[in-house]
């Protein structure tokens, strides 16, 4: 979780990620951000996020961004 | 002869009535809805006294700002967007800068306008489109209105912090339409995905078209281009078969695999433009889409538009970059050197044009109008205008052009012209910063700020935001104790431009 914060941080410094669960809804970030984030998460965890996984609910949060790191893992 | 632009709509509403010409995912407004809606707004504006002037259109991603447009052009005035998601700091400096005595919005946008402490005249869209249309006075505007006559403004970077109002007229654009549409081949069944925003000169290819030819032009959510699925998945149930993207919006789909997955099955014609194109993106799209034209577009926005294109119709390699080709019916590009001279074959020179499209210049702004907007240097005889482009280019061997670099810090950001200088210019805004410097990492496609000064990154994020428009917000922030310093003392671009490109 720490890793994925991090990287949440470098793209946004002025958002706290800890509690915001509002990431899309509230168009905190982007479409360059969405780019950047399955990039940076795939090197990071080493996994690949399927096209199917980029939604929504998947990236209001970074609890749920993690969640699914980790569902990606296990099924790794 | 045509002289405005509104002689599209006029004929069309004759041919093909009922059909929708400008929709979004949840509403559509026919041709006779266009026709007599904005001769509504038209005929209300003028009314109250507005004419031969520059009014804001302040109103959101929606079918209906395009026809609150159409209604400012039937006052006999131009239009000048403005939309909610620019920064406050900027629609202040726009409002400042312009000075209008009306603004055009709507019921969602009307809120927002009262707390910019706007005092002109305010206009509520829902109103208007309710009034009778008056052909008398509709038809006298007409008489009056020129084809030099201004049809809209709009703003782009300005390297001060201050933006630019760049203002085209009618004639302008009715050339700039005639040739975008033999080159991309539209006609009455195009149905056109918009992508880029209502307020840049890079939607009048899917506006006056759609009007030339009855075709339709869908306006795409946003929202969507988050996600490539949701994206595809509009793409078809639309049966969209037109776009005109930046090239970030397409490699977001190539990218994720969805060519394979759920590839847009009506897409024929795919024009791109505004950033190169990565060669290994671009072939995934030539491979699931054999069928499908792709033409590459370049121009400023000071010459109305697109100025030149390439049919990008073969392979390309790895490392080639896919050239803009050759200059649009009626008009010209000439290169010149430093010495103001045309270069050798496959020497590089500032890209010029030349033609009927140049637009009217920035508004308000003669000086800086004169620096760019220059006597052709070629033509001693009489007075002949060229506008220089600051971009570089060359021809290749097979005497295609090709765009190599900028000038100066003029960047390309997700689509979006973008001057270094004007993000430089909003952080030291901040009464806490004491230096700052901008770079482009090209490779990253990051824009990344260098500051000194006792502001922490989150403090200097939440401060850009409320100055700048998203796309001009830096991707990275990094306070340094001291800048680098060249000999001369200025601030040292190359090597903070190479401390991130490791």
């Amino acid at each position: 979780m720490e890793a994925l914060l991090e990287i949440l941080e470098d793209l946004h410094p002025d958002v706290d990620f800890e509690s915001c669960e509002t990431l899309i809804d509230d168009k905190i970030l982007d479409s360059f951000d969405i780019v950047t984030l399955v990039a940076d998460i795939s090197e990071e965890y080493d996994i690949t996020i399927p096209v199917e996984e980029i939604i929504p609910k998947n990236f209001n949060s970074a609890k749920a961004l993690y969640a699914l790191v980790e569902r990606l893992i296990d099924e790794g | 002869m045509q002289k405005n632009v509104l002689e599209y709509l006029e004929n069309i509403v004759n041919i093909v009535p009922g059909k929708a010409a400008y929709a979004d995912d949840t509403t559509q407004i026919t041709f006779e809805e266009v026709f007599t809606r904005s001769r509504s707004i038209g005929t209300y504006l003028y009314n109250q006294g507005h004419t031969n002037e520059p009014i804001v259109v302040f109103m959101g991603r929606h079918p209906r700002t395009i026809v609150a447009y159409y209604g400012v052009v039937y006052s006999g005035s131009y239009y000048v967007p403005i939309d909610e998601e620019m920064p406050r700091h900027r629609i202040e400096l726009i409002f400042q800068s312009l000075n209008p005595t009306a603004v055009v919005c709507d019921q969602e946008t009307r809120g927002s306008l009262e707390s910019y402490g706007y005092e002109g005249k305010a206009y509520l869209y829902e109103d208007m489109i309710q009034a009778e249309a008056d052909e008398e006075v509709i038809n006298s505007i007409r008489e009056r209105q020129l084809d030099i006559d201004p049809l809209y403004i709009v703003y782009t970077s300005g390297s001060t912090g201050v933006p630019k109002g760049v203002a085209a007229c009618h004639r302008s654009v009715i050339d700039y339409i005639e040739g975008l549409s033999s080159i991309l081949q539209i006609d009455e069944n195009t149905v056109f995905g918009n992508q880029t925003p209502l307020y840049v000169d890079a939607c009048l290819k899917e506006l006056y078209p759609t009007l030339k030819f009855g075709a339709t032009a869908y306006i795409i959510p946003k929202s969507l281009f988050l996600f490539p699925l949701k994206l595809t998945a509009f793409l078809n149930e639309y049966k969209i078969n037109t776009i005109c993207w930046v090239v970030s919006a397409l490699t977001m789909i190539s990218a994720f695999g969805v060519l394979e997955k759920d590839p847009p099955r009506y897409l024929h014609t795919i024009a791109f433009g505004s950033e190169v194109f990565p060669i290994k993106q671009f072939n995934l799209w030539r491979k699931h889409l054999p069928h499908a034209r792709f033409i590459n577009l370049y121009g400023p926005t000071e010459a109305t538009g697109m100025s030149c294109y390439y049919e990008a119709d073969r392979e390309f390699l790895a490392d080639e970059v896919i050239p803009i080709g050759k200059p649009f019916p009626n008009t010209q590009i000439i290169l010149l050197n430093e010495d103001n001279q045309v270069p050798k074959q496959g020497e590089t020179g500032e890209i010029c044009i030349r033609g009927t499209r140049l637009t009217l210049g920035y508004y308000n702004s003669f000086d800086k109008t004169n620096e760019v907007f220059v006597q052709n240097p070629l033509n001693k005889a009489y007075p002949d205008l060229i506008y220089r482009t600051g971009d570089l280019g060359r021809y290749n061997g097979r005497g295609e052009l090709l765009f190599v670099s900028r000038k100066d810090n003029q960047i390309k950001h997700m689509g979006h012209r973008i001057e270094l200088g004007e993000i430089e210019s909003a952080a030291n805004l901040h009464p806490d910063v004491q230096a700052a410097c901008c770079i482009y990492d090209d490779r990253r496609s990051k824009i990344v700020l260098f500051y000194t000064g006792s502001v922490t990154t989150s403090e200097m994020a939440q401060f850009l935001k409320g100055k700048l428009p998203r796309y001009m917000v830096p991707n990275r922030l990094k306070a340094l104790e001291r800048m680098p310093l060249t000999t001369n003392g200025k601030i040292d671009r190359v090597a903070l431009k190479s401390s991130v490109s490791q």
